[in-house]
């Protein structure tokens, strides 16, 4: 729809700009540039985690800021996490995510097999190393999404060939 | 009728609260503040149980000489409580009615969240609107929009002081324990003017407008 082809637009253009203010090309800069894309995306998650009444939305448009109704009862983390996999992915990338693994100890790995924003670069090994930027904003997005729904945790993602992404979620037990 | 709506944070604080009889105040956000124990204890009590949305009833807690208040609460799966206190004297109200205001107010809180302007965990905050003659019902002395619900960190107690509006509103008798210039007050936008702020800003004003339309449509 055409709501997606403008969040990919919109994004790319966001990484691309603050990309080129950074004036220190080094390690600082770049890192700068990656927590501000983090950052963003942790305040969208944060307004997406609220759960809102399917109503509000009308039903014809597909992308959607809010999320079903349905997505209530969170027993435990997993539930969390199996929502952010299915409900969250769709809303925002109109797919769900590939598969979810954990190992029951606070370390879920999420993993797309088509990222979205990844799939229009490249089909393989090509610009592998300038993918993870535009992972950041994702990354910020589960983060912050979490932490509305009560969980803090660490999200980091990797790329080993595009499009194919992970996002590995780390609890963070106060 | 309602006559209280509040909205409490994660943390128990409120970010939002509001009463229509300007002259109890601190009375109902007294009652705000002990219905919050009552809606800790149902949360606990869900435990691994299936955790409903909406929380029901919290019953009868302060039956006075007037009116019989119930508070009513909610509870969204970001730990954030809306508590309302309803005086039902007048109607009996339903259970799908109350239902419903709630499913207002969480669509409106949703909308706040969503306000760029807004950082999660600060006060809802709304402010003056360019027009000022705005009167709904017969609750015209209490029920203006007006201006920046300033409510203190420390202190839940303090009510809320509606500012004068421009064309010299009467405010309700309330002891300025408030001093101070709002516009200080507040760290954010400072440098906006109020125009151009109050076109951006719907989230907050829109909140505010529909919390009151909401507490007198219930009369």
């Amino acid at each position: 729809m055409a709501d997606a082809a403008l969040f990919e637009f919109l994004h790319t253009e966001m990484v691309a700009e603050l990309w080129a203010h950074h004036s220190d090309p080094g390690p600082g800069g770049q890192k700068m540039s990656l927590s501000v894309l983090e950052g963003m995306g942790f305040r969208v998650g944060q307004a997406l985690g609220e759960s809102p009444t399917a109503s509000a939305w009308p039903k014809r448009l597909p992308l959607s800021p809010r999320l079903p109704q349905e997505t209530l009862a969170f027993r435990e983390e997993l539930d969390v996490l199996k929502f952010l996999c299915k409900d969250l992915w769709v809303a925002v990338f109109q797919k769900q995510m590939d598969s979810l693994r954990t190992n029951h100890q606070g370390t879920y790995v999420l993993q797309d097999n088509s990222f979205p924003l990844l799939i229009r670069m490249a089909s393989g090994l090509q610009y592998l190393e300038e993918a993870p930027k535009f992972l950041a904003f994702t990354c910020g997005l589960l983060r912050g999404t979490l932490s509305t729904l009560g969980i803090k945790s660490l999200v980091t993602a990797s790329v080993a060939s595009l499009p194919t992404c992970k996002f590995q979620v780390v609890i963070q037990k106060t | 009728m309602a006559v209280c709506v509040a909205v409490i944070a994660k943390e128990n604080y409120p970010l939002y609260i509001r009463s229509i009889p300007t002259e109890n105040e601190l009375k109902f956000h007294y009652m705000v503040h002990t219905s919050l124990d009552v809606v800790d204890e149902k949360i606990s009590a869900m435990g691994k149980a299936l955790v409903d949305q909406r929380e029901l009833y919290l019953g009868l807690l302060y039956p006075t000489e007037d009116y019989k208040l119930c508070s009513y609460g909610y509870v969204t799966n970001s730990k954030v409580k809306f508590v309302m206190v309803v005086d039902s004297s007048n109607t009996a109200l339903r259970d799908n009615e109350i239902r419903s205001m709630f499913r207002k107010l969480h669509n409106s809180y949703t909308d706040v969240m969503c306000n760029p302007f807004y950082n999660p965990g600060d006060r809802i905050q709304s402010s003056p609107p360019i027009d000022t003659d705005v009167t709904l019902g017969h609750h015209q002395d209490f029920i203006k929009k007006h201006s920046r619900a300033h409510i203190p960190h420390l202190l839940l107690g303090v009510p809320c002081i509606p500012r004068r509006g421009p064309r010299g509103a009467p405010c309700s008798q309330q002891p300025r324990r408030l001093r101070g210039d709002p516009s200080q007050a507040l760290p954010m936008a400072p440098s906006l003017s109020h125009d151009a702020v109050s076109r951006f800003i719907l989230g907050p004003r829109a909140f505010d407008s529909m919390v009151t339309s909401m507490m007198v449509q219930v009369c």
